[in-house]
């Protein structure tokens, strides 16, 4: 076989792998699902023209030239999708890294690995712009219908963010490699992806509550100070604004300075991936060592596994990124408590539902972990403790956990707006609740490591637990703005995990 | 020799009782029958091994004695216990080790091992010195306090087996506990076991080396297609098939040959 040939094989065979693994995350892992997951993400894309149309319908009649204050709205929304292809390209560059299972073979065959490795980077920048592609179609979508086809230049824009994202990404997974060791670039790149994903909003949040008391991140992109530090109207940040507008010379450039970027990365790491997946291979597991007394401590069997749940909670990467974003996201609202508590604005409100909103999504991520994701099925199924007490000693532990995370934002809610914080802890406690119970009713046997992909193990679950939050955290609102209102939304939150209990699936 | 009486009341232990496991019309059916109306006893205080080829329904046998999966009929004592309608009392006396060790990654042995003490309800008194007595003679000394993320297979493996160890069982149920482990670690697993049958606990563990089996069992037991086929002491095993000064392993293979042509 030539050298030609033989990478366009690997390139084949790096793309059915990335095809297998999406579809794999679509299914559920469950075969004979092909067509259903095909038609579901056809469905999915025509669904989202919708909320497309409700958000960029209006800019569809735009014209060059923009004013400075759209320029600094359109640039700032196209590094917010950046940062999030951003994100989710260094999660992938790290799987790669870490999860496949070929690198030995590949590694071990006569082949030339620097090439084989620039087909693997050039396979996630392919995957990072195709995903980032099928997101963004609905939206341009709907600027082509409603503005031309001046329009189908952003989806040139679409593909140099992803190449140049992707290229970033296998950079600063590889330096970070460099510098602090495979051992810790795992943990830290999983913390990376979380903060570069919601960083760059929660920061505009915070600058928006610091500034003007609300939580709107347009209130500073659209101001004069913005408008009066932003560079001239010709300056090389304009380019990505410009090119989506249909600027033909701005998108060349920028589609030419992506693919330089990425053939810099291919050709200065590709030599050195090898050496990277070597050293990633070779650590494995870290050895870590656990210092501190031995001593084996008493109690009732619960509390064993009550025990046993906090360490491993404790010292779960993938949890304390999850957590991290979390926790981000309350930052905003965090801010917008400290500033609200001397003037008793009615902005405070919105800290309710956030608050909420992210209890109910933390509790459903504890509790698949703490429920489904058991190491050790076989040993917890023949221990002597009945599998209500094992469940219940695992609830126990997840509402601690909300409670401990939560508590602190709720007495600060006190001091400022008694009533307020006790709709809040209500709302906390529900929301909770909820989706544990979801995740209780839908349980499976899984591994911890398989976190990522919890919510392919039942679609239904994922979307019952998501509509359970949003529901509790607009009920939180309401029975604070519009009490009446509030029982009506309550009801409905309810129905839909009532429905969601009567669909799960039965159990002895 | 190894002595950690936690899970024991006192001299009861040693008196003769009921068998340790009785199994009657033992039945499952998955895509077809796993296992058709087994029948099996295993004496208290002894070494008992289950062969059979790869599919047979050894796995699904004792996984139905651990609780892990519910018949579809038959009965199922352990030690009097009826292990269907009091399946908490009787885990309180057995313990099972499957062939892929389940622990968790980010415990270390001692936690691992101080979880599942907990669990049996031992005394921490009790348990921490039989965990430190267990995990050196598995030679895991040097490893007490580091996480298992980091251990070989065979390690995790001993880590498991110390486990089910730790809480003094009456029945241990093993599931291919030598797969994995190299020749020291074999050797020392082995010793382990034989230690607790002659202190009178009683062992079942399923095997494909056959060498084990039949150096190290009281009794063997042969299944085939969900049936027992054959069982004795190597002696009788040799007399029911008219095979004198034959290896298990020959034994073995005319059994399973003969089960084969039959079905």
């Amino acid at each position: 076989m030539s050298s030609v040939t033989a990478l366009s094989w690997f390139a084949r065979h790096e793309l059915k792998l990335a095809w297998r693994d999406w579809l794999a995350m679509m299914t559920g892992g469950r075969r004979g699902r092909k067509r259903t997951a095909v038609v579901g993400l056809i469905l999915f894309a025509a669904v989202m023209h919708l909320p497309a149309w409700a958000v960029t319908g209006r800019f569809a009649n735009l014209q060059a030239p923009l004013d400075i204050s759209s320029l600094i709205v359109m640039t700032a929304t196209i590094f917010l999708a950046w940062a999030l292809m951003l994100s989710q390209a260094i999660e992938s560059v790290t799987r790669v890294f870490y999860a496949r299972a070929d690198l030995d073979l590949i590694m071990s065959s006569p082949a030339k690995l620097a090439n084989i490795f620039s087909i693997r980077i050039a396979a996630i920048a392919l995957v990072v712009t195709g995903m980032a592609l099928l997101f963004s179609t609905p939206f341009v979508d709907v600027l082509v219908l409603g503005g031309g086809a001046r329009w189908f230049s952003a989806f040139g824009v679409v593909i140099a963010v992803g190449i140049s994202a992707a290229a970033l990404a296998i950079a600063v997974t590889i330096a970070l490699f460099r510098l602090i060791g495979p051992a810790r670039t795992r943990l830290v790149a999983q913390v990376l992806a979380a903060i570069i994903g919601a960083g760059f909003v929660i920061a505009l949040q915070i600058a928006a509550i610091l500034s003007y008391g609300t939580l709107s991140r347009f209130a500073v992109l659209t101001s004069d100070a913005a408008a009066a530090y932003a560079p001239g109207a010709d300056s090389i940040v304009w380019w990505p604004a410009r090119a989506v507008l249909g600027d033909t010379e701005a998108l060349l450039l920028l589609l030419s300075a992506s693919l330089l970027l990425l053939g810099v990365v291919m050709a200065i790491f590709s030599p050195r991936f090898a050496d990277t997946a070597l050293s990633a291979a070779a650590q494995g597991a870290p050895r870590r060592w656990i210092r501190g007394a031995n001593a084996f401590r008493g109690g009732s069997r619960q509390q064993a596994m009550g025990r046993k749940e906090f360490v491993l909670l404790r010292r779960d990467p993938w949890l304390i990124s999850q957590t991290l974003m979390q926790l981000l996201y309350l930052v905003p609202p965090a801010v917008l408590l400290w500033r609200s508590f001397s003037d008793r604005s009615a902005a405070i409100m919105l800290v309710t539902p956030v608050i909420v909103m992210a209890a109910g999504q933390l509790a459903g991520g504890l509790a698949w972990l703490t429920i489904s994701g058991e190491d050790a099925a076989d040993l917890v199924a023949t221990a002597p403790l009945s599998r209500s007490r094992v469940i219940r000693a695992k609830i126990e532990v997840v509402l601690i956990a909300i409670g401990v995370i939560f508590a602190p934002l709720v007495m600060a809610l006190v001091l400022a707006a008694p009533l307020q914080a006790a709709v809040t802890a209500c709302g906390i406690m529900i929301g909770a609740a909820c989706a544990t119970a979801i995740q209780l009713w839908f349980r499976v046997q899984a591994k911890r490591s398989q976190f990522r992909r919890r919510q392919t193990s039942s679609r239904l679950a994922t979307f019952a637990e998501a509509f359970s939050s949003i529901g509790w955290a607009g009920t939180s609102v309401l029975a604070l703005s519009v009490p009446s209102a509030a029982v009506i939304s309550a009801l409905m939150t309810t129905a839909i995990v009532a429905v969601t209990w009567k669909l799960s699936p039965r159990r002895e | 020799m190894f002595a950690c009486n936690a899970n024991r009341d006192g001299d009861d232990f040693m008196k003769p009782g009921p068998s340790a496991l009785e199994v009657r019309g033992l039945t499952k059916r998955f895509d077809r029958p796993a296992i058709d109306a087994l029948d099996l006893t295993v004496r208290a205080g002894e070494f008992y091994a289950l062969v059979g080829p790869n599919g047979a329904g050894k796995t699904t046998t004792l996984r139905m004695v651990a609780g892990l999966l519910r018949p579809d009929a038959g009965s199922v004592g352990i030690f009097g216990i009826d292990a269907l309608r009091e399946p908490v009392a009787a885990k309180q006396v057995m313990a099972w080790v499957s062939d892929e060790p389940m622990i968790y990654d980010k415990l270390t042995p001692l936690e691992y091992l101080e979880f599942v003490a907990g669990l049996w309800g031992i005394e921490p008194r009790i348990s921490q010195a039989c965990a430190h007595e267990l995990l050196g003679s598995l030679g895991l000394a040097p490893n007490l306090s580091e996480r298992c993320e980091g251990f070989s297979k065979g390690m995790r493996q001993k880590v498991a087996l110390a486990g089910a160890l730790v809480h003094d069982p009456r029945l241990i149920i093993l599931d291919e506990p030598l797969t994995g482990l190299d020749a020291v670690s074999a050797r020392h697993v082995k010793g382990l076991l034989g230690e607790r049958v002659r202190a009178g606990c009683t062992v079942i563990m399923t095997t494909h080396i056959l060498e084990v089996a039949e150096r190290m069992a009281d009794r063997i037991g042969v299944i085939a297609s969900g049936k027992l086929v054959a069982e004795g002491t190597l002696t009788e095993l040799r007399q029911q098939n008219g095979r004198t000064n034959t290896s298990l392993e020959d034994l073995f293979i005319a059994l399973v040959d003969v089960k084969a042509d039959a079905a």
